[in-house]
């Protein structure tokens, strides 16, 4: 059987992806989609720790199918919000969307 | 390789072809078309395989061919998913397995594989025709190539994957998956020809029509599972009485009302009445597609849900009474004399066929509720061979008129109807013949054709469970069905040319006619392996030439589970069976409306030549009874009407008003408070508004307005906290 650290270092790095996506890339979408590893690394973890140490319940599972929900819903009010900026203001680098300051 | 691990491969390579095309080939046609038929080729392998083994096997509805693995795990049941093979999926894997390798092919030809680009085609409009210029230095314009030719062969692969995967499921989830894959690829087969208003139009109507029923299916596929705890087949038949026992609305079983929403659910994906308004306009896809939709796949699927579903449907009797049937019954034999009327006043080739083919699901739907669980799987087969035969062949029609259209440059021609067409037998030959073939199969004619002997069936069984008003309808159905198919093959093919255009019509190449020609071998053939037993002279040719007499009732009845709680139908309909010797009734009947009809046919409109002779332009039937208009009045305005409502009344009206009145009352009370505690409150909120000031000047630096150095400064803060809480211990 795969140890347990395995699972959890490639959540770990997956995790680290997920950051660099969302603090290097330029592209709104793409910012979202790195959110959307981050939270997948996070469900990983939350499985694998369920599988070696809770197996009993139902939780891990449970969460899991959570946290998918949550995401989905999040990425569908994201590229809502990024395709409104994109129309008024015809652009989706991340830097360019200064609206917050005035 | 063990032959349930055949199984499961068979639906796999058109879903790759599916990905292939759409990932890497979709530039290239020549890879696109050879990827989407050797796909289709593979499944086809493998499903005639898996039929000649299926055929070997002793007592093959006793022992099928299943493989079952669990597959997810909830609570304390597990639901396990896999494939079966019994005798009913294999007949129906043959015919799928043929129509659509067949259909395939056919739409390489049909799609102008080889010829020019076209002047002016545009993605999502249909090729419009190229001019090439010759050795003699004369232009002419030809047809020219589909633009969007790959992204087709994609489409129906991931069709044909729908289907092979509704066809070895062994339950009722991944059959309703793949049921599902082929609605979504209706619509976007449909909608093709996106840039046309008319497709995109037929394409949302289609998909929201189906989904009604699909609903509906889906809360009775979950009730039967809240009940079983299965949703495997087998298992559900052998735990009937879970279902059965349980009483509901009405007083009728569980059984009977999961039956009734199984079968609204078939109403919408075979377009019964009253949700069959979506096929005829289906017709606005490309040819093949619309054989696929009618006679491989989704509307059979509907019927073939039905009949998988039988055992469930017969245990629902309680009090001799059985809603389920009567239901499938009323609505079978209703919507096949309905559609049948319709079918009679189009004079659009390709919607004859679409009418012809609800009135003909309408047929095996009826033999359904009679008990005729043989005679509807029979017809399903011999339909799907002659109905894809026939809409290839208007396919063909069509694509030769066009031809014709491109010679004369008058685009004003509409190349799918009917009275521009005429005497196209000398310049189609093999088209005609073929078309014949398929139309008299539709038609039943006697003895020859495969449609006469499952048609025949129908009435026989219908007769005899004593239904005589289901006999009388169906046989003026089939009436009416002869006559309409003489009036299309009289107006297509025989008289003179009634335009230019059809005088220069020409013979289709040859990918599309070995199709055709493939389909009439079936159209013809397969009605011999289910001549009954007792039938004069005919009957007895099977026994004599050492094979089991009625091979395909033997074969396809052992699918049902045989005796046990609540099955009290299906003995009735063995013993019956067995006793139903020969009755020259329902045969003389469907010998008299099949000829008839035919005579008819030939005799009213082979003097027709011209649309305002045709007695049979009734307004209201070429209208379609209003059905649509109705819809439209009723439905679509109710939907549009809400909306409205909701946005001028009650967000416009009464949402907007109340933060009105909130909005200018708040002015009044602000200008009050203004006047009174302005100077003191003014005193402090400069001297607290200039000390925010400086402070904001200061922390200003802080807030970049960009969000990614706000999130580096969060996990810069959590950094720290971590490293406090690490260093903490």
């Amino acid at each position: 059987m795969i140890p347990l650290s395995w699972y959890l270092i490639f959540a770990a790095a997956l995790f680290s992806l997920g950051l660099y996506g969302v603090l290097a890339r330029r592209n709104a979408v793409a910012l979202l989609m790195g959110v959307e590893l981050m939270l997948n690394a996070v469900i990983i973890n939350l499985i694998a720790f369920w599988r070696y140490i809770g197996f009993a319940g139902m939780s891990g599972q449970a969460f899991a199918v959570i946290v998918f929900a949550v995401s989905a819903a999040e990425v569908a009010v994201g590229l809502a919000l990024v395709i409104s900026i994109y129309r008024r203001r015809n652009t989706v680098v991340a830097e360019d969307i200064d609206m917050l300051k005035f | 390789m063990e032959i349930t691990t055949l199984i499961l491969l068979l639906p796999l390579p058109p879903l790759l072809a599916f990905f292939l095309i759409v990932l890497f080939t979709n530039r290239s046609r020549l890879l696109s078309s050879i990827i989407g038929v050797g796909a289709a080729f593979l499944s086809w392998l493998g499903a005639m395989i898996v039929f000649i083994n299926a055929l070997g096997v002793e007592e093959f509805g006793k022992h099928p061919f299943e493989l079952s693995i669990p597959w997810l795990a909830t609570g304390s049941t597990t639901l396990s998913i896999g494939v079966m093979i019994d005798p009913l999926s294999a007949v129906v894997l043959f015919f799928v397995g043929w129509t659509v390798l067949m259909i395939f092919l056919y739409s390489v030809g049909y799609h102008n594989f080889g010829q020019p680009k076209g002047d002016h085609d545009k993605k999502g409009l249909p090729p419009h025709g190229a001019t090439v210029t010759d050795e003699h230095g004369h232009s002419h314009t030809v047809l020219s190539v589909e633009p969007m030719y790959s992204r087709f062969f994609a489409f129906i692969g991931l069709f044909a994957f729908g289907m092979y995967t509704l066809v070895v499921s062994n339950n009722l989830l991944t059959m309703f998956v793949g049921w599902e894959v082929m609605g979504l690829c209706s619509y976007l087969l449909i909608g093709f020809w996106f840039q046309k208003p008319s497709a995109r139009a037929a394409a949302i109507k289609a998909f929201l029509t189906t989904r009604v029923g699909d609903v509906f299916m889906l809360i009775g596929v979950v009730w039967l599972y809240s009940l079983t705890g299965t949703l495997n087949f087998r298992e559900i038949f052998s735990h009937l009485d879970k279902v059965t026992e349980v009483t509901s609305l009405f007083g009728w079983s569980a059984a009977a009302w999961i039956g009734i929403l199984l079968f609204i659910g078939t109403i919408g994906k075979s377009a019964q009445f009253p949700l069959h308004v979506w096929l005829p306009d289906a017709m606005e896809g490309p040819t093949p597609v619309s054989a696929m939709i009618h006679a491989a796949t989704m509307v059979s699927a509907g019927v073939y849900a039905m009949i998988r579903m039988f055992p469930l449907f017969e245990s629902a009797t309680s009090d001799g009474f059985n809603p389920p049937m009567v239901m499938l019954m009323v609505v079978g034999t209703f919507t096949a004399l309905f559609a049948a009327t319709i079918a009679v006043a189009q004079n659009d080739i390709k919607r004859v066929l679409a009418y012809s083919t609800i009135s003909q699901l309408g047929f095996m739907l009826a033999a359904l509720g009679t008990g005729a669980y043989v005679a509807a799987t029979f017809h399903l087969v011999t339909h799907a061979f002659f109905k894809a035969l026939l809409f290839l062949g208007s396919g063909s029609v069509i694509h030769g008129m066009e031809h014709g259209v491109l010679h004369t440059g008058n685009h004003h021609v509409d190349p799918q109807d009917m009275y521009n067409m005429g005497g196209l037998r000398k310049k189609m030959p093999i088209t005609f013949w073929t078309f014949l073939i398929g139309g008299f199969a539709l038609a039943g004619f006697p003895l020859v054709t495969a449609g006469f002997w499952s048609k025949d069936e129908i009435l026989t069984e219908a007769l005899h469970g004593g239904y005589i008003w289901v006999f009388g309808i169906l046989a003026l159905a089939a009436l009416m069905t002869a006559f309409y198919t003489m009036r299309q093959i009289t107006l297509t093919f025989f008289g003179e040319p009634r335009t230019p255009e059809a005088e220069h019509a020409h013979e289709t190449p040859w990918t599309m006619t070995v199709p055709l020609m493939v389909l009439s071998f079936f159209a013809i053939t397969f009605g011999w392996v289910g001549i009954p037993e007792h039938f004069p002279v005919l009957g007895g040719i099977p026994k004599a030439l050492g094979f089991a007499s009625n091979w395909f009732h033997e074969f396809v009845i052992s699918s049902l589970p045989a005796g046990g709680g609540g099955h009290e139908g299906l003995l009735r309909l063995a013993s019956e069976e067995a006793a139903a010797a020969f009755d020259p009734i329902p045969l003389i009947t469907s010998l008299v409306v099949a000829l008839g009809g035919l005579a008819l046919g030939w005799w009213y409109y082979s003097k027709v030549t011209k649309v305002e002779q045709d007695f049979f332009q009734i307004k209201i039937l070429k209208n379609k009874y209003y059905i649509d208009e109705i819809y439209n009045g009723s439905f679509v305005r109710l939907a549009g009407w809400l909306s409205e409502t909701f946005a001028v009344f009650i967000d416009r009206q009464i949402i907007d008003g109340i933060l009105h009145a909130v909005a200018s009352t708040v002015p009044v009370i602000g200008s009050f408070l203004r006047r009174t505690i302005d100077a003191f409150i003014n005193w402090i909120g400069d001297k607290i508004g200039s000390g925010t000031n400086s402070v904001g000047q200061e922390a200003k630096i802080l807030q970049p307005g960009k969000v990614q150095q706000y999130l580096v400064a969060t996990m810069a803060l959590v950094l720290v906290a971590l490293l406090f809480f690490i260093t903490r211990n």
